[in-house]
């Protein structure tokens, strides 16, 4: 009977298991989570926050998943060595574990650059994990005043799920504007005057030079009273694992496209590696969920002895904050790129398609959102543009200008 | 397993379907009171352009990017249907950004919704195909089309 292990019970900790059983029902598998909850899904700390879902409704594969799957499942424990020679495993209260196949599903850890007097502030969060997000609901009251580093997505997220709690919240970013990873000026601008509509202070292209106690005094000089913190200015994938068992590891864990790590049967899935780009071609961490989903379920499939590939994906999202809705994918090329926008005005809201040498490469969407999943299929599978009609799909999602053989073969059979 | 397929050379365009799908999934016995007047939410829809027309509904792909792309686990697989958990849904709408075939929208109370070939209501057959005049929407298993 083979023996598996799996690093980390997060999204591509769960896909690894649910991979691996599709192949070998009987082996014998061990999933060790640093974290005390695993099973969920991580964006929804945001939701659990504001009051919209809850502890029981987040289980991501229902409760008994690991009894279901015959997993022996450790909470609060850590891997801290992998010795690929001997193929075991060292975990941190002492155990050792061997291991025919493991998965290294480390996911990543917030960052927290040094900032001067950051453990003079009494109450200071990450928003990472479910903890994180029970933590921020026990301390959060009305009256809290609560300053967020950080107007990225998880930043952002944070805002939302606190506003159910305190309208107090202000929003730091060095970038000029919020979301600058996903969004261009003009899209992050409208985003920025719904927020400020609701109440949410936004202090942008600043920066906390010091933290007094309740205190930040930034870069411009300005000064915040608070009562929470919370830091969201970025992850780091966790790589340490493999690093240090001597694994390739670029800006994440370095992988072939069976998932497999440059070690022996050491696999490695999720936001901990890098992948490539099916756009740029460059490699890189895509830290969304639907690819730790698909790598973590191509590696358990491999490591269980069948044959799956995980051959690249692209940065997308699907985001809601406070009402407002946006989608974005891809990458985005201007004309100084040798690429072309393309934007239409849509039931409120625009959308802008970016083109580049004959490929859709990306898309931001505010407002109509409907069947978006056309567009981000378009730039995945890298359709070409010049074979049909594409300013009437760019102008409204729809299989008809793919023609009669596309739709014979999508929708005809099964796919 | 058995899908919903529409031949296309058939279909009339004349919009039965999205009407018996709404019908069929909101629970109420009289067809004229459950859809007069309202906004409807049918999970299959016309695709026209004045020359051709066809009706939409998901494909219950066999590797659903909609399922490994759900950050809450609402969506699954229970038997090769792609099932939808509404209540664990939040309403990211990140399976309406992955499905390539646009067969997942909002519903009226902004989780996601998408046809589960009808066996989850009191029909337990899809409703579009059994109300199609014209017979251009079957259920019946078929290949993968090679082409
Ligand atoms: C607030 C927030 C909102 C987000 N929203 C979205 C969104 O809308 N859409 C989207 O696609 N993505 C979103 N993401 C990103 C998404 O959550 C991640 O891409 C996804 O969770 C990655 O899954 P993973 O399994 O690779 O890693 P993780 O979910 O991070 O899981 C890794 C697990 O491994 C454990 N671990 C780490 N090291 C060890 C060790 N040495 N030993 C044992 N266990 C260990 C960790 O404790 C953790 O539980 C969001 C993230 C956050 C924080
Ligand atoms: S909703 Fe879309 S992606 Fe999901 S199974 Fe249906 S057709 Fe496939
Ligand atoms: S909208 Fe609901 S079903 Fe769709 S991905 Fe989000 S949580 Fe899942």
């Amino acid at each position: 009977m083979k023996q598996y292990l799996i690093v980390g019970g997060g999204i591509a900790g769960i896909h690894c298991i649910e991979g691996i059983r599709s192949v070998d029902p009987n082996g014998q598998i061990t999933m060790v989570c640093a974290e005390a909850d695993s099973n969920y899904g991580r964006p929804l700390i945001s939701y659990y926050l504001e009051g919209t879902t809850d502890a029981v409704k987040m289980s991501y594969r229902g409760e008994d998943f690991y009894e279901r799957n015959g997993v022996i499942a450790l909470h609060g424990i850590s891997v801290t060595k992998l010795d690929p020679e001997s193929k075991t495993a060292v975990l941190s209260d002492g155990q050792l574990l061997s291991y025919d196949a493991a998965c290294v599903a480390t996911g990543s850890s917030p960052f927290v650059p040094p900032m001067a007097g950051l453990d003079t502030v009494e109450h200071s969060f990450s928003f990472m994990t479910l903890a994180d997000a029970r933590a921020l609901e026990q301390a959060v009251s009305p009256e809290s005043r609560v300053l967020i580093i950080g107007g990225g997505l998880i930043g952002l997220k944070c805002a939302e799920g606190l506003y159910a709690h305190t309208h107090n919240i202000t929003v730091v970013d060095l970038a000029p504007h919020v979301l600058s990873s996903i969004l261009q000026p003009e899209s992050a601008e409208v985003v920025e005057e719904h927020l400020r509509e609701k109440g949410i202070e936004l202090l942008l292209g600043d920066s906390a030079k010091e933290f007094q106690g309740n205190r930040a005094v930034m870069n411009s000089g300005a000064t915040i009273e608070f009562d929470l913190l919370v830091v969201a200015i970025g992850v780091r994938p966790n790589t340490g694992l493999v690093k240090e068992a001597g694994g390739e590891v670029g800006r994440g864990i370095v992988t072939d496209s069976r998932m497999q790590t440059s070690l022996p049967d050491i696999y490695a899935a999720g936001d901990c590696t890098e992948s490539r780009n099916i756009v740029t071609e460059a490699r890189g961490v895509l830290a969304i969920l639907p690819n730790a989903s698909m790598q973590g379920h191509v590696a358990g499939i491999n490591m269980a002895g069948g044959e799956a590939v995980y051959d690249g994906g692209i940065p997308m999202n699907s985001m809601g904050i406070l009402g407002l809705h946006l989608m974005t994918a891809g990458s985005y090329y201007g004309e100084e790129d040798g690429g072309r926008a393309y934007l239409y005005k849509t039931e409120g809201g625009f959308k802008k398609l970016f083109t580049k040498d004959g490929f859709l490469t990306g898309f931001i969407l505010m407002g109509d959102l409907s069947r978006t999943g056309i567009y981000t299929a378009m730039i995945r599978e890298r359709r070409p543009l010049d074979s049909i009609d594409f300013e009437t799909v760019f102008r409204n999602p729809s299989l008809i200008p793919f023609g009669r053989a596309f739709r014979r073969q999508n929708l005809g059979g099964e796919v | 397993m058995k899908r919903v397929y529409v031949n296309e050379q058939w279909c009339l365009g004349c919009h039965l379907c999205e009407y018996n799908c709404a019908f069929a999934n909101s629970g109420e016995a009289d067809m004229a009171f459950a859809l007069r007047g309202k906004t409807l939410y049918p999970k299959i829809h016309i695709e026209e352009d004045g020359k051709v027309c066809y009706a939409v509904s998901c494909r219950h792909c066999t590797d659903p990017l909609c399922v490994k792309s759900c950050i809450s686990g609402a969506l699954s697989i229970d038997d090769g249907t792609v099932c939808i958990d509404r209540d664990k849904c939040v309403g990211c709408l990140t399976c309406v950004l992955v499905c390539p075939y646009g067969a997942v929208a909002p519903g009226p109370d902004g989780a996601a919704s998408k046809c589960e070939l009808c066996l989850k209501n009191s029909c337990g057959a899809p409703a579009c195909v059994e109300g199609c005049p014209n017979g251009a929407i079957v259920y019946e298993e078929r290949e993968a089309v090679t082409v």
